[in-house]
Formats: structure tokens, C-alpha cells, sequence
């Protein structure tokens, strides 16, 4: 992994900031709603067996975000737009949560640069009735109870062990971009689901098996919509499990996209 | 100077209920409310707004949801039954939330239909909304303020524009036929008012000419009030005192006994409306960056306002005595006198203002005490305060005898 930090992109114009690590066939890391730590595990899990690219999405972090973006689908077509800039070839999509949505919304819309999709814990579709919540409220709740729903074990939150303002002006801006992109529909797209079909890739939706965040039945329903998809579980993760367990969730991907 | 009797309609009969679950908002049951006692509350409180038109005093109504500090969720209802019902008095609504709300052309009708029934009595404000309105409306916090603008630019032309209908498509709200009917009678358009508490928010007040409404405390009042004036300054006007309205919480006793009792009566309502859940305090995207760092840097995000006294010692106003919010100039309280002269001296501190609301009802004070206190105030206050700071006549026509 290169040196602690990010590095800067420009991709159609727009300034993101991005961790670039490892080698061999690239690996595009979509972050969920908290964004993420460089020193996070997963990073250097990931980046073993693959060429790791793990952007901070337009308005998350200290990505720039343009004036006119206001839903995930510009979010998917930035992220071609990165793909395409990039070069990439035969590359594995990976997306937790809201990460998962957003590379769920890129796979029906173009699978032509990704030779597999992992899909954890993903957020984006709805699966129940109208009354019903598949995803919970996490804007209804404090931080020690949004921390508990968030992780099997709430001691593995990550956070930087001396906050910087520029740390905090990271988590606050993640926040606004995702009740921006999320909070209405809340963290779904009420049409995705029915265009599922479309993604023409193995993919692998992956469970934490101690998730409190989606309701049971979410997953399996995802990975019923989409025409090769497999649902397995990860062991003792929550709703974040690639920060729950990096080696773990590294190893399922890198076996399951053949990166071994 | 135009004073606007104010009550929130608050149901304190589900407050002790409100203080054990540890929120009045949102999630505060609403079994809680029995419809028969709270019809009886809010035609109470309908009495004391007409009284107010015998007596001289303008009304204001606000509203909120989801909660017991105040039963008004719908201020142009209770507008519009004021619309027919009352003479003379000014109708302010201090506001419709319109950001909040989905339909512009639909709150233009709305106000237009009040300004017509009142023969031109309507006071427009319109409002950003406090944080924890988001949840009940269920609305997009980030990018707010341009929601609100549009809302607000819309409002505006859809009162005015003149040549039929007109198309809107803006980033928020589409419509390709606006063409109100009824039109407002006040023209061009019933007075706008706007609140705000940050003196970062006047910039944009002062550059349309609106009224700015706040309360709490002098040091906000002062602090909005000069950056207003400054702005006007800088874009080539002078903001006279008829742009700035404050309110405050009013009692007024034949002694100053009396006075304070019903002051800290009133003053349950700044005690109460503060007390919300956590995740409804601080919606992501309501407060801008910098104000959610300092948060995030002081640790737990809170809601409740700083409020000072004039010597700058903060006040914790969930808790403080009538004495401490008179000294930060929340509260009037006293014998008449007393009261005209705590005015007078506010109003020279914050270097004047023409609009004073006065909320003469809050908590459990009751109908008796409400009335007194109104009755009392518009007597022996107001008069005075129409000499301190003289206002046009209204512009309100009047019905035909």
C-alpha cells in the first residue's frame, strides 16, 4: 500500500480523492455511507491479490461534489466515467451498503469493464411491502445505538485515534452526501430491483450473519433478482463487515473473482 | 410599534408524558392527545385570539408537528377561521416551513385566499423550519436554503405575475400553467417575513427588503439586526425599524408578583420546545460543515440555543427562572411599567424595531390569566409602545359597513 493516504483524481472533471494500492487485475472498492479510514484493514486485505482502488464518492471525505449531483444515479455514471478513464479491464466490483447500491446501479447500466460483482450487505432495492422497513432508520437513532446497529461487535468501529478538524470535516460531509443521496427514497431506488436482470456477471452477494441493519429476507431477495447470483454469509460481521472482517471478506473475494 | 399576541397552542396535559420518554417531538405518541380535551384547548385559544382584535393587539399563529409544545400543525386553518372571525387585527403566519412542503403554488394559493378573506390583513412568513421539522415532513435536509429560494421566489411570482399563466421549471418544482385565483389583495404581495437566529442568514433577508422576526435573546436580536442593517447599508438602503420584528414571552400583573407568575407560566414553553430526541436534534444536511465540526468536536450534538444575559453569562434554558430569561431578554415580566420600560430599554439596545411579539400565552397558563394579561398589556403597554416606535397605518381595507 502506498503511503498513508489518498491521492487525487479527476475523473470528468470532477476532484476525488482515492486509495491506490496493490497490483495485478484491478479491484474497485465502492465505500458504504460512513466513508472510510485509510488505515482501515480491508485496504491492505483487498490489495494482496489486486490492483485496489477504493475512491472516497463525489461529496464523501474530501471528494468534491458538483453542484448538479443529487442522486445515485449520478453516482453510477461517475463511476463508469472513472472506469473508463481508468482503463479497466476484467475488473471485480465490490460495494458495501450504500456502496453496494451504487455498484448495483452501475451493473445494470453497463457491465462492460467488470468481470465479476460483490455485493455486500447492499442497500438499493426495495423488497417488502410499504409498511414495511427493510432497511433501519438509522437517522432515528443516537450514535451508540446507530454504532450497535451498524456492528456485530460496536468495539470494532473504526475512527482515527486523534481526530484532526480535516477528519472532521471528512465525517461531517459524508453525512450530508448521504442524506443527500439516501435519505428519500430512503437508501433505495423503488425501480432497480425490476432492472436487476440486467446484470449479465457471476455475483456474489455477501451477508454479514449478525447484520441489524437489513431486515432477514433483504438479501435473499437482491440475489433472487439478479440471473447469477450467489448469497453467502460472512461469520461474526455486521452490517460493515469488511471492516468486521477484512481477511475474511478479502479471501471470499479474491475466490470467488479468481484472484487467487 | 405593532404587537402580535402569540401562543404555540401547546397540550400540557402530555407533558410529564413528554419528560419520562425524554422527547416532545416526533415520537412522542399521539394517543396521548385526546381529541375532545384538545378541541376544547384550541378553541380556548381561538377566544383569546379574537379577544385580541377587540383589544387592539395583532395575532400570530406558528405551527409545528408531531408534538405537545403545539397543537397548530396547520397555520392557514386556523388563519383562515381568524380571516373571517376577527376585524382589524394584522394575521401573521410566522410561517408556512416551505421547504418543506412539496407544493408552492398550492401555499401562494393559500395565502392569497387569506389576504382576500381578511380584506387584506395577511402577514406572509415563510419560514426555514426547525431541525426536528424534518423528520415529520420527512425532507431532504442538504441543499435546504436552495429549496427554500426557489419555494420562496415561486410564492412570489405566482402572487404578481400579471398575463395569465407562467412555467416553472426549476430545480425543485415544476409547473407549466401558474395562474392563482383568488390573487392576494394586498399588492404587490402581503409583507414577507422571515426568521432567523444566525446573523449569517441576513444577507439574503436584507437583499429582498423582507422583515427578519427572531427571539431568544438580545444578543441574537442585536447581532441579526446589525447584520441586516449592514447589508441594507451596503446594498444602498437604510433598514428602518420597520423591518425587524422580536418576540418575546410576556407577563404583565397589576403587581410584579403577578407579572413574573404569569412570566414563568409563559416561560414553560422555552423549557419544553427544546427537549428532543437526539437523532432529531442535528439532521444531516440541516446545519452547514462548519457548524457540524464544532459540533463533532465538542462531543454529543445539541440543539438547545446558547442563550446569554446581557453580561454574557449563558443560561441553560431548559431550566432557567423567570429571573435569568429576563435578564437575556427572553422573557418581559412585571407590572406594566416595568414591562414598557424592560421594552423600551431592549429596543434601544438592539437599535429599534416596529414589530414585537409577544407570546402572552404559553403552558399552563389559563384562560383567565391569558386574558388578564392581554387585557392589562394592550391597556397600559401598548400605547406606549406605539409612541416609541411609530408604524404606518396598516394597509388592511376595510370590510364595507
Amino acid at each position: 500500500m502506498q503511503a498513508n493516504g489518498a491521492e487525487q483524481l479527476t475523473i470528468a472533471g470532477i476532484r476525488i480523492e482515492a486509495v491506490m494500492a496493490g497490483q495485478g487485475r484491478p479491484l474497485l472498492f465502492l465505500h458504504p455511507g460512513d466513508g472510510f479510514w485509510p488505515h482501515e484493514a480491508w485496504l491492505a486485505e483487498l490489495s494482496r491479490r489486486a490492483r485496489l482502488i477504493a475512491p472516497w464518492h463525489p461529496g464523501f471525505g474530501h471528494s468534491e461534489l458538483p453542484r448538479w449531483f443529487g442522486s445515485v444515479d449520478d453516482l453510477a455514471y461517475f463511476y463508469l466515467d472513472l472506469a473508463a478513464t481508468l482503463d479497466l479491464q476484467d475488473a471485480v466490483l465490490v460495494g458495501v451498503s450504500f456502496g453496494g447500491w451504487i455498484a448495483a446501479e452501475m451493473a445494470v447500466r453497463s457491465t462492460a469493464r467488470f468481470s465479476h460483482l460483490v455485493l455486500v450487505n447492499p442497500v438499493g432495492i426495495k423488497a417488502s411491502d410499504r409498511e414495511t422497513r427493510d432497511i433501519a432508520d438509522l437517522h432515528a437513532v443516537g450514535e451508540v445505538e446507530r454504532t450497535r446497529l451498524l456492528y456485530a461487535d460496536p468495539a470494532r468501529a473504526p475512527r482515527p485515534s486523534e481526530p484532526t478538524d480535516r477528519d472532521f470535516v471528512a465525517i461531517a460531509r459524508s453525512r450530508e452526501a448521504l442524506s443527500l443521496f439516501g435519505w428519500k427514497p430512503y437508501l433505495h431506488n423503488p425501480r432497480l430491483k425490476n432492472w436487476l436482470h440486467r446484470i449479465d456477471r457471476p455475483t456474489l452477494v455477501l451477508a454479514g450473519a449478525n447484520d441489524r441493519v437489513l431486515r432477514p429476507g433483504y438479501l435473499e431477495a437482491y440475489a433472487k433478482a439478479i440471473p447469477e447470483a450467489r448469497l453467502e454469509t460472512l461469520a461474526d460481521a455486521g452490517h460493515h463487515a469488511h471492516v468486521e472482517q477484512p481477511a475474511a471478506l478479502a479471501r471470499r473475494v479474491h475466490g470467488f473473482a479468481g484472484l487467487d | 410599534m405593532r404587537v402580535y399576541h402569540f401562543s404555540e397552542i401547546a397540550y400540557p396535559q402530555a407533558w410529564d408524558a413528554g419528560r419520562a420518554h425524554g422527547s416532545f417531538r416526533v415520537t412522542l405518541n399521539n394517543q396521548l392527545f385526546d381529541p375532545a380535551l384538545g378541541g376544547e384547548v384550541i378553541n380556548r385559544h381561538l377566544d383569546e385570539f379574537m379577544l385580541c382584535d377587540d383589544l387592539g393587539l395583532d395575532i400570530m399563529l406558528n405551527e409545528h408537528h408531531s408534538t405537545a409544545t403545539c397543537l397548530n400543525s396547520v397555520v392557514p386553518l386556523l388563519l383562515a377561521i381568524l380571516a373571517r372571525q376577527t376585524k382589524t387585527a394584522r394575521l401573521l403566519s410566522l410561517g408556512t416551513p416551505i421547504a418543506n412542503r412539496p407544493d408552492p403554488v398550492r401555499i401562494a394559493e393559500e395565502m392569497a385566499m387569506i389576504d382576500v378573506i381578511s380584506r387584506g390583513r395577511l402577514e406572509m412568513g415563510l419560514v426555514k423550519g426547525a431541525p426536528f421539522e424534518i423528520a415529520p415532513a420527512n425532507s431532504v435536509a442538504p441543499r435546504m436554503m436552495d429549496r427554500f429560494w426557489e419555494a420562496h421566489d415561486l410564492i412570489l411570482k405566482a402572487m404578481t405575475h400579471a398575463g395569465g399563466p407562467f412555467n416553472w421549471e426549476g430545480e425543485y418544482f415544476h409547473y407549466r400553467q401558474v395562474n392563482i385565483w383568488p390573487r392576494p389583495l394586498q399588492q404587490p404581495h402581503p409583507p414577507v417575513w422571515i426568521t432567523a437566529l444566525s446573523p449569517d442568514s441576513a444577507g439574503p433577508i436584507a437583499e429582498r427588503r423582507h422583515i427578519v422576526a427572531t427571539l431568544l435573546s438580545g444578543t441574537i436580536a442585536k447581532n441579526l439586526f446589525d447584520a441586516y442593517r449592514r447589508k441594507a447599508s451596503e446594498l444602498g438602503w437604510i433598514a428602518g425599524p420597520d423591518r425587524f420584528a422580536y418576540a418575546a414571552l410576556i407577563g404583565v400583573g397589576e403587581t410584579e408578583a403577578e407579572g413574573l407568575r404569569r412570566g414563568h407560566l409563559i416561560a414553560d414553553y422555552a423549557r419544553t420546545s427544546p427537549l428532543v430526541a437526539e437523532p432529531f436534534r442535528n439532521p444531516p444536511g440541516y446545519s452547514s460543515i462548519a457548524a457540524n465540526v464544532a459540533a463533532l468536536k465538542s462531543g454529543p450534538i445539541g440543539f438547545v440555543a446558547k442563550v446569554t444575559t446581557r453580561d454574557g453569562k449563558p443560561i441553560d434554558i431548559t431550566k432557567a427562572t423567570v429571573e435569568e430569561f429576563r435578564a437575556a431578554d427572553t422573557v418581559f415580566a412585571g407590572t406594566p411599567d416595568q414591562v414598557y420600560a424592560q421594552i423600551k430599554d431592549f429596543h434601544d439596545q438592539v437599535g429599534g424595531f416596529s414589530h414585537l411579539i409577544m407570546m402572552g400565552q404559553g403552558g399552563w397558563l389559563d384562560r383567565k390569566d391569558t386574558e388578564a394579561n392581554l387585557t392589562l398589556f394592550a391597556r397600559e403597554v401598548l400605547p406606549r409602545l406605539r409612541e416609541l416606535s411609530p408604524i404606518r397605518q396598516a394597509p388592511a381595507i376595510r370590510a364595507a359597513e
